[in-house]
C-alpha cells in the first residue's frame, strides 16, 4: 500500500476520490444481494416447471423448500436494518420530482439535460421502495406458506390469495432486480466500483450525483480524500 | 406410490409432456359409491390401512360414529356420519370419504415438484413421494381437502386408488372389503352406467332426490370446474351434497389457477422482453459517459 492511501468510512481513499458508500452500507446491500439470488433461483425454480431444474443444482427440491424461508427472513431483517439507515435518504423530495421530468433524458444519455441529483437519485429510490414494500408482502405472505399446515382449515380458502400475492410481489423484485443489476453494472460504469469498495473518483460523484457532492462538500469533508484540497 | 406398470398422463412441475403419452389403451377406471347402501361398517377403512401397510394411528373421539374428524396422511379412506335434518325427519347419512381422482386435479395443477404428482392415463392421480417437496401447494388447491402433511417426514399423502393393485388388474382394497355391495369398481362408463341405474331405481321407490355426483363431467350431472371425478356418487339427495359434506360445485380455486395460468406466462415473458429490453438499450446507448473529465476518472472505467 502507498502511504497516498486515507482510509475513512472503512474505505480506502486515493488522491481524488470520495467515500460512495460506508463499510457498513456495503456490507448491508451485500447481504441482501447475496440473500436475495439465492430467493431469486430458488423462487423461480417453484415458479416454473421450465425452471425446475435450478432446483436441482440448488440440492434438490425438498433442500430448496428447506432453506428458501430461512433465507427470506435473513433477507427481510437485512431489508429492515438497511431502511434504519436509508429510510431519510430515500424520501422523496422536489428535487426528485424536478430529476424525474428529465428521467428520458437520463435514461439516453442526454446528461447534460438531466437535473442534478441528490444522494440517491429519484429512480434509485423508487427502486428502493419497490423492494421495500414488497419485502413487506412477501414476509407476510411467507410466513404463511412456510407453515400451511399451521394455517386453521378455516383460513385455508385464502391460502391460494396468499400464494398468489407472494409471486406477484416476486415478480415485482424481479423488475426491479433487472433494472438495478443493469443500472449498477452495466449502464453506469463506476457504480459497481463504489457499491463494492465505497470509493468513486470525485467526477462520478460530481456528474451521478451532483447535491450530493456539493452536500458532503459542505457538511462533512471527512468523506473526501484530503490531498483533493 | 407411483406404479409404473401405468402409464402417465400428466405430470406436476414438469415441462412438456410425459413421454410415451398416448400409446396404451387404458380405459378411465371409476369407483362407485352407493351411499343408500352403506352401513357405516368401516370395513373399507380397515382394509385401506391394511393395505397400505400402516399401522393404526391415534385418533381423536368427537361423540359421533366416525372414526376421526378428517382423514389423515396415514388414514386414506374415512366415513363420515352426518346428521340432517329433514321435513320428513332427521336423516343419518353415511359417506366414504376419499381422494376422488378429479379429472383437472388441482394439487397437480398448484403442484411445483417435477414428478410429485402424476395423472395416469385410466384417471388415477397418484402423489410420489420421492419428488415431494412438502410445499403443500396441493393442499390449497384441492377442493375436497384430501391430501395431508406429515411434519415428520415433509411430504404430502392420499388415497392412490391402489394405483399398485388396479396397475396388477385388481379392484382397490376398499372395494374388496365392501360386505354391502355398496362399493363398485371398474371402467368411468360403466360405473356411470350403474349408477344411473340405481338411480332410476331409487326414483321408482319414491325418493324423488336421488342422484349421482360427478362433479364437471361433460356428461352432467353436477357443477364444478374439475372436469368430473373418477370416483362417483349415489345420493339419496344429490340436490343437497353439502348434507354429505360433499360440495356443491367443487372447483380448482380461482387463484390458484390466475397463479399457474396467466400470472406464470405473464411473469416468464415478462422477465425475457425485460432482459431483451435491457440489452437493446445498451446496444443502443451504451454506458454513461462521465462528462466532468477535468477529475482523474479514470478509476470509474
Amino acid at each position: 500500500m502507498s502511504d497516498n492511501i486515507v482510509v475513512s468510512h472503512g474505505t480506502d481513499l486515493r488522491k481524488g476520490e470520495i467515500v460512495r458508500y460506508t463499510l457498513k452500507e456495503r456490507m448491508c446491500h451485500w447481504l441482501s444481494a447475496v440473500s436475495y439470488v439465492y430467493l431469486l433461483l430458488s423462487g423461480l425454480a417453484l415458479f416454473s416447471p421450465y425452471l425446475y431444474w435450478i432446483a436441482y443444482i440448488l440440492g434438490g427440491g425438498p433442500t430448496v423448500r428447506f432453506w428458501h424461508p430461512w433465507v427470506g427472513l435473513v433477507f427481510f431483517f437485512v431489508q429492515m436494518w438497511m431502511h434504519s439507515m436509508w429510510k431519510r435518504e430515500m424520501t422523496v423530495t422536489d428535487q426528485d420530482r424536478q430529476w424525474s421530468k428529465t428521467v428520458k433524458e437520463y435514461v439516453t444519455n442526454r446528461d447534460d439535460k438531466v437535473a442534478p441529483a441528490g444522494n440517491f437519485n429519484h429512480g434509485q429510490k423508487q427502486f428502493y421502495w419497490a423492494m421495500f414494500y414488497s419485502t413487506l408482502v412477501l414476509i407476510i405472505t411467507g410466513l404463511l406458506m412456510w407453515f400451511p399446515e399451521l394455517v386453521s382449515l378455516k383460513a385455508h380458502g385464502l391460502m391460494p390469495l396468499v400464494i398468489f400475492l407472494h409471486c406477484t410481489a416476486a415478480l415485482v423484485t424481479i423488475a426491479a432486480f433487472m433494472i438495478h443489476v443493469y443500472m449498477g453494472i452495466v449502464f453506469v460504469s463506476g457504480g459497481l466500483q463504489g457499491i463494492l469498495w465505497g470509493h468513486v473518483p470525485i467526477s462520478w460523484a460530481k456528474t451521478h450525483h451532483r447535491l450530493w457532492f456539493e452536500k458532503v462538500q459542505r457538511e462533512d469533508r471527512s468523506r473526501i480524500s484530503s490531498s483533493e484540497f | 406410490m407411483s406404479n409404473g406398470t401405468l402409464e402417465i398422463k400428466a405430470i406436476s412441475g414438469h415441462s412438456g409432456k410425459s413421454a410415451g403419452n398416448g400409446v396404451s389403451r387404458d380405459y378411465d377406471v371409476c369407483k362407485l359409491i352407493d351411499t343408500t347402501t352403506c352401513i357405516g361398517c368401516k370395513a373399507c377403512e380397515v382394509a385401506c390401512v391394511e393395505w397400505n401397510g400402516y399401522e393404526f394411528r391415534e385418533t381423536t373421539f368427537d361423540n359421533t360414529y366416525q372414526t376421526m374428524p378428517e382423514t389423515a396422511w396415514n388414514f386414506w379412506n374415512l366415513i363420515k356420519f352426518n346428521e340432517v335434518e329433514t321435513d320428513n325427519g332427521l336423516q343419518w347419512l353415511m359417506r366414504k370419504d376419499q381422494c376422488m381422482h378429479c379429472e383437472e386435479p388441482g394439487c397437480l395443477i398448484a403442484c411445483p415438484a417435477d414428478g410429485a404428482i402424476v395423472q395416469y392415463t385410466n384417471g388415477i392421480v397418484d402423489f410420489n413421494q420421492a419428488n415431494c417437496i412438502g410445499c403443500q401447494y396441493c393442499v390449497t388447491g384441492c377442493p375436497f381437502n384430501i391430501p395431508k402433511f406429515n411434519a415428520a417426514t415433509k411430504k404430502v399423502y392420499k388415497c392412490t386408488l391402489c394405483s399398485d393393485r388396479v396397475g396388477a388388474g385388481l379392484e382397490p382394497a376398499c372395494i374388496k372389503s365392501c360386505p354391502t355391495g355398496c362399493l363398485h369398481f371398474g371402467s368411468k362408463e360403466d360405473m356411470k352406467f350403474e349408477a344411473a341405474k340405481r338411480v332410476k331405481q331409487l326414483h321408482d321407490n319414491g325418493h324423488a332426490d336421488a342422484g349421482v355426483y360427478n362433479p364437471g363431467d361433460p356428461d352432467g350431472g353436477s357443477d364444478g370446474s374439475i372436469g368430473g371425478t373418477h370416483v362417483i356418487y349415489v345420493l339419496n339427495d344429490a340436490k343437497h351434497p353439502e348434507n354429505y359434506a360433499l360440495p356443491a360445485s367443487p372447483s380448482v380455486p380461482i387463484f390458484v389457477k390466475l397463479w399457474k395460468g396467466p400470472l406464470k406466462w405473464i411473469g416468464g415473458l415478462g422477465m425475457i422482453a425485460g432482459l431483451a429490453a435491457l440489452f437493446g438499450h445498451y446496444v443502443r446507448y451504451g454506458p454513461k459517459p462521465l462528462h466532468d473529465e477535468s477529475d482523474e476518472g479514470r478509476r470509474a472505467q
